[in-house]
């Protein structure tokens, strides 16, 4: 199931720094949502708010609204562990657990929660390594170490990992910045399929990337967004000229 | 749903474990601190840290000649451990990959694991038995081996922290390797590598078992190296062991001379360490 | 071309410099190698007389000159692994929490004062000993013991302090420090990517520990409670100075005994010929034992060291160090 992330008036600090300032931005179902701007602009902040990631480091304050359908995910009463269950985050480097095999490093959510045992977790993990496009590539090499695959492999290693427990919405820090074109290929297609049944939100440095993989794009430039819109009308005819500098390289 | 409410009881126990561990691991070895400083303090005079000892019930006794035995034999194992070992280091950072270089930086390692005692006995079989003679020099050449691994390993962690350019850069202006080491490399870690001696120096003020077994102790001062020292830990180990109230007594005081000693050298050598970390 | 002579700039001025350094590397191996071979000539006359056997007699007599290491031997397993079994735990529950539990501003005082613990020499911890564990050991849990459990016979009494026992607290006391800071150094090494990525499976801090940091840093941790055993088996004075010097095989873990380190430290002094030669030959022993433990440890240390320095970084917010609850 896949639910709308409603960002609103969220504000972020690091003890005395602020690094999100109002922010407001819906990403809707069943859409890959980009947040595009320069380096730190606050955008991967923005993206670590919504599984709460942040709440492990001390400093770390939040004012505002962030809403997974309907529910508050920044209440205080939200448990961090469901919530991080509901929300896949694929990090910037590839992950994978190294002491854990590939099989292993798929099941490691799975035997977290306790969601599948013996067969059918065999099951889940196989269907997670095809839906990530990965099964073919390891099925030989199960019971390898994942941290031996290629950065590309380690990168869909790490999507069937998340995949596994099911989220509804799917955080994407940068996911193609340490790999090759060809790997870069392989996982945007894999996010485009994910965007048939996922909320996808994805911060990428790399603009043609955005282009082409998303439905939505968000503009942050120094903690504040700018303008988000349908990308193929924000690339166009940008409404905020410093979107506008942005896109045409004549910024960061 | 399996409930995440219950995964989170459940982490809570053990971590509570883990921080009654660290706080009872604490306080036990802060106790300790505190028994050898309340039961020391009382002890230490400017008399105390300058006489020679005297005799059970004899009062005025003092540790003099225990420090002065226990400087000399430091200074005597540096003397020799800081040239071996940091021309050990410079073969090292010179020649990082070869095999020389990893055995000797594996015998560097397995060396500061070989209990004191060891060495010690090494010592003592080949200079005290031959010569039968307990004496400084032997007692001076034990330290110098506990402290020879330490220097050295500490030193090349310093040498590697010199830029590569600048040594590239040195050997375009048409330096040998020799001079580019001597002049530049070397003086560019010379804070580093005192740092790793000041460890070395602490590591070997603090040995028994090694000068024990090669100096022995003596009631009188140190005249020359070629006769039995003594030293701060052989001089509380004899007191401590002893039925002798009054020695007990001092027993405590020299320990806590000791331990001011060593841990002083210990956070003078971390905090030059972080002022050198500050600067870049 | 060939008669154009450029000077070799590896011999340039180089003089003997090269073979200087090259030399100084090569005495540490042979340091190694002399210290075997100098304890094993010295114990050579007591290796002849008694053979393998020395290992398994108890009898240690310097009146007809007849030794054996088993009571020696035995005290020196005896107190090392009941000071890894308490320390090892506490070591590293102590490393847990400096690397992942306390709260930031604690860390590094409390990461620095541990650190420093290590340096204290291990005469002023046998001070602390035979001053204070001692006579506390023969009044209270001593005695407890005694009267609780004194029908099993490793608690037989009479208490008297000086016992396996108080060695083996020393031990552990003296230990724990070098646990806890190399096993937080090799936790603290765990790249903080990996803890986020199973954070953001849904997992709390203490699943996290076990499932990432533990297993990630385990052979480091190994490494950490070898080179802590090491360091037991070898130590001498601390042990000399509470375990009562009797050389008996240790039944009662409150009685009088003595390790191998111990007895060498003790008798010494007034040994010569055959005797003498017999404690080298227990110091030749204790050498072989910590060698080879310590290959091991520096094995697993230095190779998770090469491991986690290698392709991986840490995450972003490295040296933020985590401290919220999770």
């Amino acid at each position: 199931m896949a639910l709308d992330v409603t960002i609103e008036n969220l504000s972020f600090w690091f003890g005395r720094q602020q690094v999100l300032k109002n922010v407001s931005l819906r990403a809707c179902q069943k859409e890959v949502t980009a947040l595009i701007g320069p380096s730190g602009c606050g955008k991967t902040t923005l993206l670590r708010c919504i599984n709460r990631l942040h709440d492990l480091y001390a400093g770390a304050s939040v004012a505002g609204k962030i809403l997974i359908g309907e529910e508050n995910i920044l209440d205080a009463g939200t448990n961090r562990v469901e919530l991080r269950r509901r929300v896949g985050m694929i990090f910037q480097k590839p992950n994978p657990f190294p002491h854990l095999s590939v099989f292993e490093n798929v099941a490691s959510g799975l035997r977290l929660h306790g969601l599948a045992y013996g067969r059918s977790l065999r099951e889940r993990v196989e269907a997670c390594l095809r839906k990530a496009a990965l099964w073919d590539e390891v099925k030989d090499f199960l019971d390898r170490p994942g941290a031996l695959l290629s950065g590309g492999q380690q990168q869909r290693l790490c999507i069937a990992r998340a995949l596994a427990i099911e989220p509804e919405v799917f955080l994407m820090d940068e996911p193609c910045a340490s790999l090759d074109p060809v790997s870069t290929m392989h996982i945007e297609e894999l996010i485009k399929e994910l965007q048939e049944e996922y909320t996808v939100i994805i911060v990428t440095h790399n603009m043609q990337q955005a282009a082409r993989i998303s439905r939505q794009t968000a503009f942050v430039l120094h903690g504040e967004l700018v303008e988000a819109g349908p990308t193929a009308e924000l690339f166009v005819h940008a409404r905020d000229s410093r979107t506008e500098a942005y896109l045409t390289g004549k910024m960061g | 749903m399996p409930d995440t409410k219950w995964r989170l009881v459940k982490s809570f126990v053990p971590e509570a474990v883990c921080r009654l561990a660290a706080l009872l691991v604490i306080s036990v070895l802060f106790l300790i601190l505190y028994y050898i400083f309340q039961r020391g303090a009382g002890v230490i005079s400017p008399a105390f840290l300058t006489a020679l000892p005297t005799p059970v019930g004899v009062p005025g006794g003092g540790i003099g000649n225990a420090l002065l035995g226990s400087l000399v034999m430091v200074a005597l194992g540096a003397l020799l451990a800081v040239p071996c070992g940091v021309a050990a280091a410079v073969y090292l950072d010179q020649n990082p990959k070869s095999r020389l270089a990893a055995a000797c930086r594996f015998a560097s390692r397995v060396l500061t694991g070989v209990p004191s005692l060891i060495v010690g006995l090494f010592v003592f079989t080949l200079l005290v038995l031959r010569t039968g003679q307990y004496s400084a020099l032997a007692g001076g050449i034990a330290l110098a081996v506990m402290m020879m691994p330490v220097i050295t390993l500490s030193a090349e962690e310093m040498l590697r922290l010199v830029p590569n350019s600048w040594r590239e850069a040195s050997l375009a202006l048409g330096a040998s390797k020799k001079q580019t080491v001597l002049r530049l490399v070397l003086p560019a870690a010379a804070a580093g590598i005192a740092v790793g001696v000041m460890l070395a120096v602490a590591l070997a003020a603090g040995q028994t078992a090694p000068v024990l077994l090669t100096a022995l102790t003596s009631i009188f001062w140190p005249e020359n190296l070629l006769q039995p020292t003594a030293s701060l830990p052989v001089l509380i180990y004899t007191y401590a062991i002893s039925p002798f109230a009054d020695w007990q007594q001092q027993a405590w005081g020299a320990a806590l001379v000791l331990v001011v000693m060593v841990l002083m050298l210990n956070i003078a050598a971390q905090l030059f360490i972080a002022v050198k970390n500050r600067r870049g | 071309m060939e008669q154009i002579k450029i000077a070799s700039p590896k011999r340039n001025g180089e003089g003997i410099f090269p073979f200087l350094t090259a030399a100084a590397a090569v005495s540490m191996l042979l340091l190694v190698g002399a210290i075997f071979l100098v304890v094993l000539w010295g114990a050579w006359p007591a290796l002849r007389a008694f053979g393998p056997a020395f290992l398994f007699s108890a009898v240690w007599n310097p009146v007809i000159d007849v030794y054996g290491a088993a009571p020696a031997i035995l005290g020196t397993v005896i107190t090392s692994l009941l000071a890894l079994a308490l320390a090892g735990p506490l070591g590293v529950g102590t490393a847990i929490f400096l690397s992942e539990l306390a709260p930031h501003w604690l860390k590094k005082p409390v990461s620095f004062l541990v650190e420093l613990l290590a340096a204290v020499p291990s005469v002023v911890y046998g001070v602390w000993g035979i001053f204070v564990l001692v006579p506390w050991m023969r009044t209270g849990p001593g005695l407890f013991l005694e009267s609780r459990l004194g029908f099993l016979p490793f608690f037989q009494g009479p208490s008297i302090g000086v016992s396996v026992l108080t060695a083996g607290l020393v031990l552990t006391i003296m230990i724990l420090p070098t646990i806890a800071a190399i096993s937080r150094e090799v936790m603290r090494a765990v790249p903080q990517d990996l803890r986020e990525g199973l954070f953001a499976l849904g997992a709390t801090r203490w699943e996290m520990i076990t499932r990432v940091v533990l297993p990630v840093s385990r052979t480091g941790i190994t490494g950490a409670l070898l080179l802590a055993l090491g360091r037991a088996i070898g130590e001498a004075m601390a042990v000399t100075m509470v375990i009562g010097n009797a050389n008996v095989i240790p039944v009662s873990l409150l009685a009088p005994a003595q390790t191998a380190a111990s007895q060498v430290v003790n008798e010494f002094p007034e040994a010569f010929g055959l005797h003498l030669s017999s404690l080298l030959l227990l110091g030749l022993l204790l050498f072989m034992i910590t060698l080879l433990i310590n290959l091991v440890a520096v094995w697993l240390v230095y190779r998770t060291d090469q491991w986690s320095s290698g392709a991986r970084q840490p995450g972003k917010l490295k040296g933020k160090g985590v401290a919220g609850h999770a």
